[in-house]
């Protein structure tokens, strides 16, 4: 779902064969459709664009498989702090203290496997709970004392950072068991015959594409049912064949080299499942509200303070998990882990499509943001841009795509 | 006096969709006071921002002469040029600076940059001695009341050589006694020569301190009267500002008939909230009143009146300090403390304010109908789309929302769709009791007979509706029965029959010790 929007954005452009007025309709509603999400469709464009640039510059090591696992694995990390920056964001908030948080529960989750010898699955438990109550913790502050947020993070920045250093007494520490190493830094195992291809993630990744295509013909079937229009079945068939061409370029592309990368599944879950949350669940609706229009949600009974705290408390969880996974990537607990993290999950928020004053983004936003700034560092790495110039352009970027969102909405305001 | 100081000829002031000003004609002698007063969206201080630039030169059509020479201001900064002052209603006072820095704000004593703090100071306290203000130059603006701060703006327009003090509703905010002093300064001002215009709607402050009132009404000058002379009374002026005779703006509507034994669908007893902030003040005092099932309830005043603040009070305490009172529905006492209690007893609160209190204009029609009743829409917290976009696609088609799709985001739309979605979305929340603040303000004529009708149809269901409005005509033309209330306290009680114009505007303009 990640790489492949170069497979994607084609298989929009040649519906005009038949050139009879049908399709100009056609075109005409995906191209209101694109309208209506100018961001999030220039973003994947841009995103598209920029994947093509690389491949051809690096001639196509970008697109190598091995690559394609290893840009996934390398921006698992930030992409899932990215999933959690988002809500923030949209609840009109911003955390700064995520970088700290991850290098923090790094730290205690090698104090307790290393030091003291916890099964693993056990001492992941508890780190996920930590980090749900320092994300709760300066959600209270947030929230009911109304403390801003930035304030606060501010401060939690300073303080895990503090913590981390005094808990691992400026030493790093490792190494991590093998199965924690396995969940972030392995594949899926090997299982039936050979076939050239990871068996294992074909089937995942066939599986995916059948429940996608069932799903959206059950959506389908059901707005029928609720009698409401449905885009014309030819722009049914184009969204289907495109979605199953993107999946099945993906699948493909790491089934023939280790399979799927373990965390690519926990990011695809947590993609799925925060997207559904912010799309269909009532507190998700109510994250939206509150970061659009904070009186006018109060007055429509939605309990802000609750919400604020609870999307706070995600964050903090969220960075649990990223902690837990760049140091069993890493395979030790460093104080100086996670530095800038915060930057650069807020960084991938914005280019995806959040806005500032909140109640604006989308998860899947968050992600195409983050690939847009992994597949920069990816791709200026392969080619050998230094870090030096690597930063002025990813700076460049996040100005480029703000700007470019500025601009188009003062266009179609005026 | 020496002849006029200022005139506006045949002032027009379209905005989209809306003519402001359709035919303006001010003229103020030189040296007196002079009021302006007319309803609410009469048009007064749209004509106060053409003649202070806010609306600048060539946005407008007609001709300003002031002291005999034609002005096209381009901004406000070439009127006070000119000496032309406008202090508005929410005061233009940074919070954090001293008063001394408040006062030569943009107007620096400085030399090549570098403020020069013992002249600021020097000049500061002789402009607070003339306003009679006996504080600090150096006190920070934060620290004084608002009746001062007040004072302190007029102080910043005497700064600026201030040839014509313009007021817009000064007293709105202020309790009685900074009210007095404020009055007596604009007489001491006028005996030194400065000519002021003050837009008021306190029938009693314009006898005590003006010269000559202009009234406005629907964005044309009525008449200018000499309040001086004996037949201005406060009943001429009235007549001035609501003569309107009512066509058929309104559905027809049969009247309610009480049903005898059935309590009331909501009643408040003895409500009385403080300002948030200015804890002596109350804005709602002791209010009491009743709304049956099938009765359309008018609240009539004018800003400042309380009426919104009483109506959000009770809704979910969202507005200023509840301090005492009870809230009944069908009889029995309930809790509305906060928003979801209030909702929870089937009351619902439709602001008057709905860009900012009212929707969320980033996001999509579907999602404004659908936000304060997810549940509706939602099985086991799970909001299903299909049905929740079928159920805006039917307030879309019911309601005449005049919209695409229901995807189109609120922000896009006109004033009276806007108002329509904000509707639905609390028809859709299927309460027993709607509060209507000000339903139709902004809207075009259009729209505003749909929003009747629509209302109409409510109480024809069963619904008590409270109806709160500027607007007479509109509660004549609506309400079963109409209270009236000034200065935050109840002034009147009139049924369909008793009510005309004159009789509520007499109640609505009633001050304090005149009510009691």
């Amino acid at each position: 779902m990640s790489t492949d929007v170069t497979a994607k954005t084609p298989a929009g452009a040649p519906p005009g064969k038949s050139g009879s007025a049908a399709d100009d309709g056609l075109l005409k509603l995906m191209l209101e459709g694109m309208r209506r999400n100018m961001r999030q469709y220039g973003m994947l464009i841009a995103l598209g664009l920029i994947v093509a640039l690389f491949a051809v510059w690096t001639n196509g090591d970008l697109i190598l498989p091995r690559n394609v696992s290893n840009l996934v694995l390398q921006n698992s990390y930030i992409l899932i702090l990215a999933i959690g920056m988002m809500l923030v964001i949209i609840a009109g908030h911003i955390d700064l203290s995520v970088g700290s948080l991850t290098a923090f529960v790094g730290s205690i989750a090698a104090v307790l496997m290393v030091n003291h010898d916890m099964a693993w699955p056990l001492a992941v438990v508890l780190c996920l709970v930590l980090g749900a109550a320092a994300g709760a913790m300066q959600g209270f502050f947030i929230a009911y004392l109304g403390i801003p947020s930035f304030i606060v993070t501010l401060a939690g920045m300073l303080l895990f950072r503090g913590l981390t250093e005094i808990f691992l007494k400026g030493q790093t520490l490792g190494p991590f068991p093998d199965g924690l190493q396995k969940v972030s830094n392995g594949f899926l195992p090997e299982v039936g015959p050979n076939t050239n291809y990871h068996n294992l993630t074909l089937l995942l990744g066939f599986g995916l594409i059948a429940f996608v295509v069932i799903q959206e013909v059950r959506d389908r079937r059901r707005q029928q049912e609720f009698s409401l229009d449905v885009p014309p079945v030819k722009l049914f068939l184009l969204k289907l064949v495109a979605l199953i061409a993107a999946l099945l370029t993906v699948t493909m592309l790491l089934a023939s080299y280790k399979g799927a990368p373990v965390v690519l599944l926990i990011l695809g879950v947590l993609v799925v499942g925060f997207g559904y949350v912010m799309r269909n669940v009532v507190i998700g609706r109510h994250v939206y509200a509150i970061g659009g229009n904070l009186p006018a949600a109060k007055l429509s009974g939605v309990k802000d303070k609750k919400v604020t705290f609870l999307v706070f408390l995600n964050m903090g969880m969220m960075a649990a998990l990223a902690g837990l996974v760049f140091a069993a990537r890493f395979n030790a607990a460093s104080p100086k882990a996670g530095l800038n993290f915060e930057l650069e999950a807020i960084a991938a928020s914005f280019i995806g499509g959040a806005s500032m004053s909140g109640g604006v983004g989308t998860v899947l936003g968050a992600i195409i943001g983050g690939l847009v700034l992994g597949v920069l560092n990816n791709g200026m790495n392969l080619v050998g841009v230094g870090t030096d110039w690597q930063q002025v352009i990813k700076g460049l970027v996040l100005l480029a795509a703000v700007g470019f969102d500025v601009w188009n909405k003062r266009k179609v305001g005026s | 006096m020496a002849g006029p100081v200022l005139e506006m000829r045949s002032i027009v002031k379209t905005f989209p969709g809306v003519k402001a000003l359709s035919d303006v004609t001010l003229t103020v002698q030189q040296g007196e006071v002079h009021a302006i007063c007319g309803e609410n969206g009469a048009g007064k201080s749209t004509l106060m921002k053409v003649l202070s630039g806010v609306h600048p030169h060539g946005t407008y059509e007609g001709e300003i002469l002031f002291e005999g020479e034609v002005c096209s201001f381009k901004d406000i900064r070439a009127s006070e040029q000119h000496g032309i002052v406008i202090i508005h209603q929410e005061l233009a006072l940074v919070p954090f600076l001293s008063i001394a820095e408040n006062i030569f704000l943009g107007n620096e004593h400085a030399t090549r940059g570098l403020i020069s703090w013992s002249e600021t100071l020097k000049h500061g306290s002789e402009l607070l001695r003339r306003v009679g203000l006996s504080e600090h130059p150096d006190t920070r603006v934060a620290d004084i009341g608002v009746g001062k701060q007040q004072l302190v703006e007029i102080a910043k327009a005497l700064s600026k050589k201030v040839k014509l003090l313009i007021l817009d509703e000064p007293t709105a905010a202020l309790n009685d006694e900074d009210s007095g002093k404020l009055l007596d300064l604009i007489l001491e001002l006028k005996k030194q020569g400065i000519t002021s215009i003050i837009i008021s709607h306190k029938l009693n402050e314009i006898r005590k301190v003006a010269d000559s009132v202009t009234i406005l009404r629907d964005g044309r000058t009525i008449e200018t009267l000499d309040v001086k002379a004996a037949e201005t009374t406060e009943d001429r002026i009235i007549s001035g500002m609501v003569g309107r005779d009512l066509e058929h703006r309104f559905p027809e509507r049969t009247p309610h008939q009480p049903e005898e034994g059935v309590a009331p669908a909501l009643e408040i007893r003895d409500w009385t909230v403080h300002h948030p902030i200015d804890q002596q003040r109350k804005v709602v005092d002791d209010v009491s009143l009743t709304v049956r099932r099938g009765e359309i309830v008018g609240i009539a005043g004018l800003m400042g009146a309380g009426r919104t603040e009483l109506a959000m009070s009770v809704f979910g305490r969202t507005y200023g300090r509840y301090a005492g009172g009870t809230v009944l529905k069908d009889g029995k006492e309930i809790r509305t403390k906060t928003v979801p209690e209030a909702v929870k007893h089937g009351i619902a609160y439709v602001t008057e304010d709905r860009k900012h209190y009212g929707l969320n204009l980033i996001d999509t029609i579907n999602r404004n109908i659908s936000l304060s009743s997810l549940k509706k829409v939602a099985k086991r917290g799970i909001v299903d789309e299909h049905e929740e976009r079928q159920v805006a696609e039917g307030f879309r088609k019911s309601m005449n929302i005049k919209a695409p799709t229901v995807f189109e985001p609120v922000g896009k739309l006109s004033g009276g769709n806007q108002q329509k979605v904000v509707l639905s979305k609390w028809i859709f929340a299927g309460p027993d009791v709607l509060i209507l603040d000000e339903p139709t303000r902004g809207i075009d004529v259009g729209a505003k007979f749909e929003i009747y009708t629509v209302i109409d149809k409510l109480a024809a269901e069963g619904k008590a509706v409270v109806f709160i409005s500027s607007e007479l005509p509109e509660l004549l033309g609506m309400c079963d029965r109409i209270y009236t209330m000034a200065a935050g306290r109840l002034t009147g009680e009139f049924s369909r029959a008793e009510a005309s114009q004159e009789a509520l505007m007499r109640q609505m303009t009633k001050d304090k010790e005149v009510t009691r």
